[in-house]
């Protein structure tokens, strides 16, 4: 017990630190930790951070009242931050909750788990693409870290993503996460109720940050977004499936539909050329 | 802790960790075929469409308003040209003000 709350305490100050120097930097522009940092590695570090700092507001309110339910659902402070230290994703966490409240066995929820998450095959497959190359062993560490959330900021992000700026990103989100897990816990109690509310509204205002500038640069992008939009609805209002595959199967549609709709565009162009 | 709770945990843990990794390790990137490339290239903005609705809407059951609202705050804000963190912020306001009046 001794050694899980001084791991706790470890965690808690080691991260806290690093998000409120995180916060302090990003907001002040970071020019005096751009002038300590020499190499390229560490300034795309530095704009991982500051893309991620979206992320960290937005998993502040999810974290503190996840950290409150394990509370009530009978898990202990080092039960539930070892939970967000080492799963690491939102939606399944919760899940789990309700899971052990309602005594389901440890095989099902370990199995409910992997069905939610799932939809992270399709993003690191498509963020493959995208990211430089480097050492496996890089790539299997900031895996880890790749969440609904991770995953737009980087993959919205123009151009190639260096292996920096995939850390800075998700540092900001997992410390966040973590810690606020924690803090849930320990203060048990949830932000203002107005507040609480309302902040739930971040990650999704995040998203559509992160969305409409592509938007508004591409017709191509509007039909993939309206399409995963509506094929989404259509599977979970009409609760057709369960949200995780609801997602992945949305998505796989829409962008396998526009993408076959551009090449037969493409095909039909080039023969009325010739 | 209890030893089955962390079984659990480290349980959840690796199922959520393999997809995550395993994409890394299949592929080298940059060598499926073309139309499989363009298909991995649409996933971001299918993805975001599909995380924001039907959700943005259902973010407080008992008034659809509020989440349309919120949703309508933050598409003005992004076309605007607002940064991402301006549209967070701004929506989040948006909203605070909206359930103060109510």
């Amino acid at each position: 017990m001794v050694l899980g709350a001084m791991f706790f305490y470890f965690i808690l100050t080691e991260n806290l630190l690093l998000f409120i120097l995180t916060c302090v930097s990003a907001t002040r522009g970071g020019i005096e930790l751009a002038d300590l940092a020499f190499s390229k590695e560490s300034s795309e570090f530095k704009k991982g951070l500051q893309a991620g700092i979206s992320i960290g507001i937005g998993y502040f309110p999810i974290a503190l009242t996840f950290g409150l339910l394990a509370k009530t659902s009978g898990l202990s402070l080092s039960e539930t931050v070892l939970m967000s230290l080492i799963v690491f994703a939102g939606a399944s966490q919760y899940i789990s909750l309700s899971l052990i409240a309602y005594g389901t066995g440890i095989f099902e929820i370990i199995l409910t788990t992997f069905i939610v998450n799932i939809r992270h095959f399709l993003m690191s497959t498509s963020l493959n693409e995208k990211v430089e190359e480097d050492h496996l062993i890089n790539k299997l560490i900031y895996s880890f870290g790749i969440t609904d959330e991770t995953f737009s900021v980087v993959a919205t992000k123009e151009g190639p993503a260096a292996t920096g700026f995939l850390f800075g990103v998700i540092s900001v989100s997992y410390s966040s996460w973590v810690v606020f897990s924690g803090l849930g816990h320990l203060i048990g109690a949830n932000l203002p109720q107005t507040l609480q509310e309302s902040m739930g509204v971040a990650l999704y205002a995040m998203f559509i940050g992160l969305l409409v500038p592509s938007m508004k640069k591409s017709v191509k992008v509007v039909f993939l977004a309206v399409l995963g939009a509506i094929f989404n609805s259509i599977f979970t209002i009409g609760d057709l499936m369960a949200q995780g595959w609801a997602i992945v199967t949305a998505t796989i549609l829409s962008a396998v539909i526009i993408e076959s709709v551009e090449v037969i565009k493409r095909n039909r162009s080039v023969r009325n050329e010739s | 802790m209890k030893a089955e709770i962390v079984w659990m945990i480290l349980g959840m843990g690796l199922v959520t960790y393999i997809p995550r990794m395993m994409p890394f390790v299949l592929f080298k990137g940059k060598e499926l075929p073309p139309f499989i490339q363009g298909v991995l290239k649409n996933v971001p903005y299918a993805t975001l469409g599909a995380l924001i609705f039907p959700a943005i809407i259902f973010i407080q059951k008992e008034d659809i308003w509020y989440g349309v609202i919120g949703a309508v705050a933050a598409f003005i804000a992004a076309i605007l040209g607002a940064n991402v963190i301006v549209v967070v912020i701004g929506s989040i306001a948006v909203l605070s003000i909206y359930s103060y009046l109510m």
